[in-house]
């Protein structure tokens, strides 16, 4: 698993109001017909950020990123580069470069051929070309390799001649279009691992864009959940999984329990919820947005809910419900236990296996109680 | 550990193949050299042996009578006497006449290929580019003129082109002296060209259809201006269309004859009229078999250097 830089606080500068962003992207649409693509995001990316663009397929991600790249042009709204303006710039004269899903590795030419490209491009003198093209051949790890074509490439190779070719002009804004789609699963791993470095060793502002939510949560800085062409949330991976802002992010976004409830003490320190398919109330340990008697969301990870025969106390009467336990997948590490409620409701619930071999676990058929912290869960209202 | 109760394979499934494949078994053929073997017979029936014959002829030499070549064997009092001509080779290369013949059928079918590029790779692009729902309807346009005969094509290309022609009638409207075009070269590459310009831009179209449009954006991205895009990328990865629609023309234009014949003048010398006339004219059937095979040997040539290009080609993009 790949591992996230370790920023500390003052390298986070989407916290810092006053900071200036280096793309800002302002109330872009894009239209295709009667089709909305993108419609009204606004974005803002700041330097040597590892941005991901997260969401399913049509959520207008690729398109955004299109429009950042210069191929596609904004129906309206505007995109902003280091302070400059290049809605209308034509992709070979702005300072982006990409790495396309596919490769787009040109087949006639080299690997030494395919990363002199867009150096030749621009003029370079032919021992300049020489030397940055032995350095992004090191860098990827393919020095031995710089004859051969693409098609006498693996598709790991391919990837990484890919990037180099994407990196070569040293570009201030690096944009990378699924960029470990095509990898299997554990190269796909070590790849990860080598991508943040990369970004890292050489500063460059990455935005990424997926659809494999593991991928975003272990490369980025900060995730753009993106659905129907609209911004879900913007946040970083930890705000993103914990803290969702919609049902649409908290479903996205791993696996979810959500029920939903109705409001019966609202307090400035805490919300009750009625929730019928739970079979209990729900004490949240916080104030929240809300009025009494309005019908909500609540939804709880799998991994935050606790089982146990017997009842746990609660104070506040709340946040304990039983079940009978109907599946359990052992995975090793942990198991995960689909329990069904009085109310016929399904909950999964995931317990970490820290005894080896535990002869008393809980069983199959087993009647359980489950139980949360007063924070544990989110209160959603959309 | 019983294996008793293992049961027998089914039997296998009787289709009626089985039966024709046992019967060519049997007097040791095999469906597959029957495959090979048709096309086979025919190219040797109707291709070598009768070149073989034009070859033949082309070792005579012209006599009066039936046939009017003298014959390669001949038997006079059991001696048989196989009899070789070559004067008539030697003549092609002592005689101006067919070389330079040979030399301008090659211009000329070099120019008009040149020519015919340069209109069709456009067009081919237009069509590869055009939005689906018309891509179909482009290519149909290109095909069209093939429903009707070539020759009348051709006929209709001097109504356009002759004195008092669409051309020169359109031309007087604005007081422009009706200018000379039919019976002249130029004629002929206008022939050539419009009748052979669907057979370049076929092979180019469906080599253009197939350019991955992100390798063009990669190039973009990349800081290539169009032009540049189109020099690096585009152009070298269309060399197979290129030489294959170059070929499609260039072959049969060298050896053209009904063109130039309608629409060329007695200054246009070309290879397929001079054989022509020593056929039906002179009536000199070796020696026009012998400009056959010259020509045969002139256009195999490059066809071969072709295929060897455009075998490096593919074999650089062979598994991409």
């Amino acid at each position: 698993m790949a591992k996230k830089p370790q920023l500390a606080i003052d390298t986070r500068p989407w916290r810092d109001p006053d900071a200036k962003p280096f793309v800002r992207i302002k109330n872009v649409t894009k239209r295709f017909g009667d089709v909305y693509a993108v419609s009204d995001v606004s974005l803002d990316i700041y330097k040597s950020e590892l941005f991901c663009l997260l969401g399913g397929s049509g959520s207008g991600k690729s398109t955004l990123l299109r429009m950042l790249a210069g191929f596609e042009q904004p129906t309206s709204g505007s995109i902003e580069i280091d302070g400059q303006d290049m809605t209308e710039v034509a992709p070979y004269n702005r300072p982006v470069n990409m790495m396309f899903q596919s490769y787009a590795l040109f087949p006639h030419m080299n690997v030494e051929q395919n990363i002199a490209y867009g150096l030749k491009r621009d003029h370079l003198p032919p021992a300049e070309i020489n030397n940055r093209v032995a350095e992004l051949l090191s860098l990827v790890k393919l020095q031995d390799y710089g004859k051969r074509r693409p098609h006498q490439l693996s598709g790991g190779q391919r990837q990484r001649v890919a990037l180099a070719r994407a990196l070569a002009k040293r570009p201030k804004l690096l944009l990378l279009d699924e960029p470990l789609g095509a990898l299997d699963k554990k190269l796909r791993e070590e790849t990860q691992f080598e991508l943040v470095k990369i970004q890292e060793t050489l500063g460059v502002t990455f935005i990424v864009v997926t659809h494999d939510q593991e991928e975003a949560m272990s490369l980025a800085t900060r995730i753009g959940v993106m659905n129907s062409g609209e911004i879900a949330m913007i946040g970083e991976p930890t705000d993103i999984y914990e803290f969702p802002n919609s049902k649409f992010v908290a479903g996205f976004i791993g696996s979810v329990n959500m029920v939903e409830g109705i409001v019966i003490e609202d307090e400035p320190d805490h919300v009750r919820i009625r929730s019928g398919e739970l079979g209990c109330d729900i004490f949240v340990g916080h104030g929240v947005d809300c009025a009494p008697d309005q019908i909500l969301w609540w939804a709880i990870r799998p991994e935050k809910i606790t089982l146990s025969r017997d009842k746990p106390e609660n104070a506040e009467d709340a946040n304990v419900t039983q079940g009978i336990v109907e599946e359990i997948g052992y995975l090793g590490d942990m198991s995960v236990y689909q329990v069904r409620l009085e109310s016929g409701k399904h909950i999964r619930v995931t317990q970490t296996n820290t005894v080896r071999g535990n002869p008393d676990s809980i069983t199959w058929d087993e009647q359980v109680y489950l139980s949360w912290d007063d924070n544990a869960g989110s209160v959603l209202t959309v | 550990m019983s294996s008793f109760d293992t049961e027998a394979p089914p039997p296998r499934p009787r289709r009626p193949w089985t039966v024709v494949e046992r019967g060519l078994a049997a007097v040791g053929l095999s469906g597959k050299a029957l495959v090979i073997a048709a096309p086979a017979i025919w190219l040797t029936v109707f291709f070598l042996v009768p070149l073989l014959v034009v070859f033949g002829i082309s070792l005579t030499v012209k006599q009066f009578g039936r046939p009017p070549y003298t014959p390669l064997l001949t038997n006079e009092d059991g001696t048989v006497q196989l009899t070789l001509h070559l004067n008539n080779y030697i003549r092609l290369f002592t005689d101006g006449l067919y070389i330079s013949a040979y030399l301008s059928s090659i211009k000329i079918a070099f120019i008009s290929t040149v020519i015919a590029l340069c209109i069709g790779y456009p067009m081919a692009y237009a069509i590869a580019r055009a939005p689906d729902q018309w891509r179909n309807i482009l290519l149909m346009l290109v095909i069209l003129p093939f429903w009707t005969s070539f020759l009348l094509r051709v006929y209709a290309l001097t109504g356009f082109m002759r004195g008092n022609g669409v051309i020169n009638n359109f031309l007087g409207l604005f007081g422009i002296e009706p200018l000379v075009m039919m019976q002249t070269d130029f004629a002929v590459y206008v022939g050539i060209v419009y009748s052979y310009l669907p057979f370049m831009i076929l092979p180019l179209y469906t080599n253009l259809v197939k350019l991955d449009g992100a390798l063009l954006e990669a190039s973009a991205d990349l800081g290539a201006r169009p032009l540049r895009t189109f020099l690096t990328i585009t152009l070298p990865l269309s060399m197979p269309g290129i030489i294959a629609g170059s070929m499609l023309v260039f072959i049969p234009a060298i050896g053209e004859y009904v063109i130039p014949a309608l629409l060329g003048g007695p200054s246009t010398l070309m290879i397929g009229r001079v054989l022509w006339d020593e056929f039906f004219a002179n009536t000199n059937w070796p020696r026009a078999s012998a400009v056959a095979v010259a020509m045969l040997v002139v256009v195999v040539i490059p066809i071969m250097l072709l295929q060897k290009a455009q075998d490096a080609v593919q074999d650089r993009e062979r598994a991409k």
